[in-house]
């Protein structure tokens, strides 16, 4: 395994973690629920009644994150290499992937696997491995 | 009130993943890429949270109510089966293709990135899809229940 080390951030990563398991902390204390994305999002396309304020909040509080983010630290780096196409392949399969499979990384990879929950860990170690199957393909298979 | 916990939640959750480099698709594509110049950033923001998260589940999993007097919903034990072993491998597949997850592409949404936009509008339509598919099974489903003796 060749790791890139002029690319490995490790304590940008450790800290950035730190704030993400906060947000799933403040998130399950103080409202009850999982900060699974992808389940908070899908919600809103069949909303019930009184369910509808809190999942525009949490989005709402991501979306404009990078600007309120902006105001205290440099623009953050976001390079989207993908063309139109894979972009709109991409988020189709991520789109229905996440509803079939009941939770995306956070629900899944950080808010399950802080539960100690086996389907979570099934989860988890599946959308990792068809990624990782993924990228292999594209780039070393295909070449692209 | 639940509205603001949430809001605020999904603030400290957005600086996360900025300050770890994990908005940029660039950089998740790199974790994912083993056989290449490989960053295992990604490994340890996982680890970060998950010894945050480990600590609030712990202290949740004792309590019926939030601390703002909410039930605890917590989901139930459930099996595992096809439904989430292939969701979560088609999850995989478009995480692996443009290297965005749900959380992620709302952030670069809001960071004004065109593709972005694509991106959110695509996973919203393929959420979309899966709602229609779930209404036509279930009203099937009720249907078959109805004209059953």
């Amino acid at each position: 395994m060749n790791i890139a080390w002029n690319a490995f951030t490790p304590w940008h990563a450790l800290a950035g973690g730190v704030l993400i398991g906060i947000a799933a902390a403040m998130f399950v204390l103080l409202n009850g629920r999982i900060a699974g994305i992808s389940g908070v999002l899908g919600g809103l396309l069949s909303p019930a009644k009184g369910d509808i304020a809190w999942r525009l909040a949490f989005v709402g509080g991501l979306v404009i994150s990078p600007a309120l983010y902006t105001l205290f630290f440099d623009a953050p780096l976001i390079q989207i290499d993908a063309g139109l196409g894979a972009l709109v392949l991409g988020g189709l399969l991520v789109g229905v992937g996440t509803r079939y499979g009941a939770g995306c990384t956070s629900g899944h990879g950080v808010c399950g696997l802080s539960r100690l929950s086996l389907r979570s860990l099934v989860a988890t170690l599946g959308f990792m491995g068809s990624g990782f199957a993924t990228v292999f393909v594209i780039r070393h298979v295909l070449g692209v | 009130m639940a509205a603001m916990g949430s809001l605020l939640a999904g603030l400290v959750f957005g600086f996360g993943l900025l300050v770890s480099g994990m908005a940029n698709p660039n950089k998740v594509l790199g974790f994912l890429d083993l056989a290449g110049a490989w960053d295992p950033s990604l490994a340890l923001v996982m680890a970060g949270a998950i010894a945050v998260g480990a600590v609030a589940f712990a202290v949740a999993r004792q309590r019926t109510t939030s601390f703002l007097g909410l039930d605890m919903k917590l989901p139930l034990a459930r099996p595992i089966d096809t439904r989430l072993v292939a969701g979560s491998l088609l999850f995989g597949i478009g995480w692996g293709v443009v290297g965005l997850c749900p959380g992620p592409a709302l952030v670069a949404l809001g960071a004004g990135q065109f593709k972005a936009l694509v991106f959110v509008l695509a996973m919203l339509a393929g959420m979309g899809l899966f709602e229609l598919l779930e209404r036509r099974q279930s009203d099937g489903a009720s249907k078959a229940a109805a004209s059953s003796p």
